[in-house]
């Protein structure tokens, strides 16, 4: 028994150490004025106080681009890669290959490919507006421009889908064909297989991505540091993004502890909300039998 | 008529496809295309597509531009430190949750899962507080240190999942040889989930050389920058020079496809395991 515990102790110190102590010493120092310079001093709830105010003009605004990211690349990623997955899953030769080249772009370190997407997206020279000039379409300044700054972040994080893409196909293969061959024998087409069958069998695998790219999107924070530095006009200033300047540019160590919980609970809560909704929609095999 | 359809509608599965594979490389061939240009050609409009001639010592100048080999000698190191220590820790831990028993197993088991749900931006700053207060910043050990407790939820659930399909007689006749249980765990169950330590190898490099937040929170002297680090600097200092920074972007992004090619069939196994567990 002893040795039981003794070999999972790094993992239970590890919690207590690295989580569990961090998040209740993170909800203490909502309640001080922290600043790494001054001797700490309880203020109360000072620090909710300035938040919800917003007195200087940027949580809000760090509120809703993240809102904003989130709910436009959340959906288009899922359905994307759905898509994609979908293609893969058909009688294709190569499949092996197809999997492996649109895998590719997810391993490439954020930092990384964050240049490459600055100088494709760059408006003069770049890439991207020049094919867009030779095809007679119009052109965009991207992540220049605050209207188009977080539809091109949106775009760029399609092209790193491998991950959700993969947990798809993993999932569409194994959807057992008879029920497939069922469906032909009663003449169902394409489109009822992928209604009737896919998507509900399928649903418990969006559910997964969907808590999962919440988690994520939320989080977004290299890309802005990177590309835009939160601009232009503050119009990419994601919320890890604000938090990240107040407490380490600006060494308001407490102010954003009570930002890093606000983020926490919304998190919680939106896995909350899609934990409860999924059964309305979520499809479990076998929950007939329970 | 239907064959014909069905040929039809398979070419354009094809076309779509190809034209996804596309989207997916131009960036890659566009990254090295430009690394290997003279400026006055990266400038030249519209853009041309293959560099012509092509300037190898782009990637020399780049690379002794700034110094390159420390970051990549601290990247490798931190990188290093942090897979053994993932593979390690998180292997004996996985072993004790899947196989022994101790009292409130199950429950810790529980606890330490939901902090995968845990947002890290969470815990962020009372860690760097922490590691403030006993001098470690600047040091490597915030970086590397975490690994060696447990390497994280997600790998001590991959792997007990792993340990859970192996027959527990195997163990159990082991222990009647007398053998102990650490004995076991080192020569019995860990050759058998060889291919389960790979995944969790492959993923806790990927994840520590792609790290950008901790290296420019803990970091803050040249002497101990890592690659995400210097890159940026990279940027702030050569900005409008194109063909350097993709060649020190080729340079960075390199081991990681490497590291992928050569472990894609341990890599798509270990994401489609995660994706059915869910």
């Amino acid at each position: 028994m002893w040795m039981g515990i003794l070999f999972a102790l790094p993992a239970i110190l590890g919690f207590f150490i690295f989580t569990l102590g961090p998040m209740l010493a993170s909800f203490v120092l909502t309640f001080t004025d922290l600043k790494l310079i001054n001797p700490i001093k309880f203020i109360g709830l000072d620090n909710y106080v300035q938040l919800f105010r917003g007195s200087d003009g940027l949580f809000y605004k760090s509120l809703s681009t993240t809102f904003q990211y989130v709910f436009m690349s959340v959906p288009l990623n899922i359905l994307f890669a759905f898509c994609v997955a979908l293609l893969m899953n058909q009688q294709i030769k190569g499949r092996a290959f197809f999997r492996t080249v649109f895998y590719l772009p997810t391993i490439v370190p954020v930092f990384a490919s964050s240049m490459i997407w600055i100088w494709i997206l760059d408006p003069d020279l770049g890439l991207l507006n020049n094919v867009l000039k030779t095809l007679g379409l119009p052109t965009s300044m991207w992540i220049y421009s605050s209207e188009t700054v977080i539809p091109s972040l949106v775009l760029m994080g399609l092209w790193v889908t491998g991950n959700t893409m993969i947990i798809f196909l993993a999932g569409l293969q194994g959807i057992p064909n008879h029920l497939y061959e069922a469906l032909e024998v009663d003449g169902g087409n394409k489109l009822h297989k992928l209604l009737y069958i896919t998507v509900p069998l399928m649903s418990p695998t969006i559910f997964f991505n969907l808590v999962l790219g919440f988690v994520g999107g939320f989080q977004i924070f290299a890309e802005a540091y990177i590309m835009t530095q939160g601009g232009p006009n503050n119009s990419s200033l994601f919320i890890v993004f604000y938090l990240y300047r107040e407490a380490f540019q600006l060494s308001n160590m407490a102010y954003a502890s009570t930002v890093a919980w606000f983020l926490f609970i919304i998190i919680l809560v939106f896995t909350f909300v899609i934990f409860k909704t999924s059964r309305m929609w979520v499809y479990y095999e076998g929950e007939g039998n329970k | 008529m239907s064959a014909f359809v069905e040929r039809g509608s398979k070419t354009l599965v094809y076309l779509f496809l190809a034209f996804g594979c596309l989207v997916c490389l131009t960036p890659f061939y566009w990254m090295f295309r430009s690394s290997l240009m003279t400026l006055d050609q990266i400038f030249v409009m519209p853009p041309i597509w293959f560099p012509s001639p092509i300037q190898l010592s782009n990637y020399h100048d780049a690379l002794t531009m700034f110094p390159f080999h420390t970051y990549f000698l601290n990247t490798l190191t931190i990188v290093s430190l942090s897979v053994l220590g993932t593979v390690l820790t998180s292997s004996l831990c996985a072993y004790s949750f899947a196989r022994l028993n101790w009292p409130g197993r199950d429950k810790m088991f529980a606890l330490i899962l939901t902090s995968m749900m845990l947002p890290g931006a969470a815990t962020l700053i009372p860690t760097f507080l922490g590691w403030r207060t006993v001098g470690a910043i600047n040091t490597f050990i915030p970086l590397i240190l975490p690994s060696w407790f447990g390497g994280g939820a997600f790998n001590i659930f991959l792997l007990r999942q792993f340990f859970k399909t192996i027959p527990k007689e195997l163990d159990e006749a082991a222990l009647i040889d007398g053998a102990g249980l650490f004995r076991i765990y080192t020569s019995i169950l860990l050759p058998l989930i060889k291919p389960a330590l790979i995944v969790v190898a492959l993923f806790a490099f990927l994840h520590h050389w792609n790290d950008f937040l901790s290296p420019i929170i803990y970091l803050n002297s040249e002497k101990n920058y890592t690659l995400a680090i210097g890159l940026q600097q990279f940027k702030g200092q050569f900005n409008a020079q194109w063909n350097y920074m993709m060649a020190a972007s080729t340079v960075v992004i390199l081991p990681t496809v490497l590291v992928f090619l050569i472990g894609q069939k341990y890599f798509i196994e270990g994401i489609t395991l995660t994706g059915l567990k869910g």
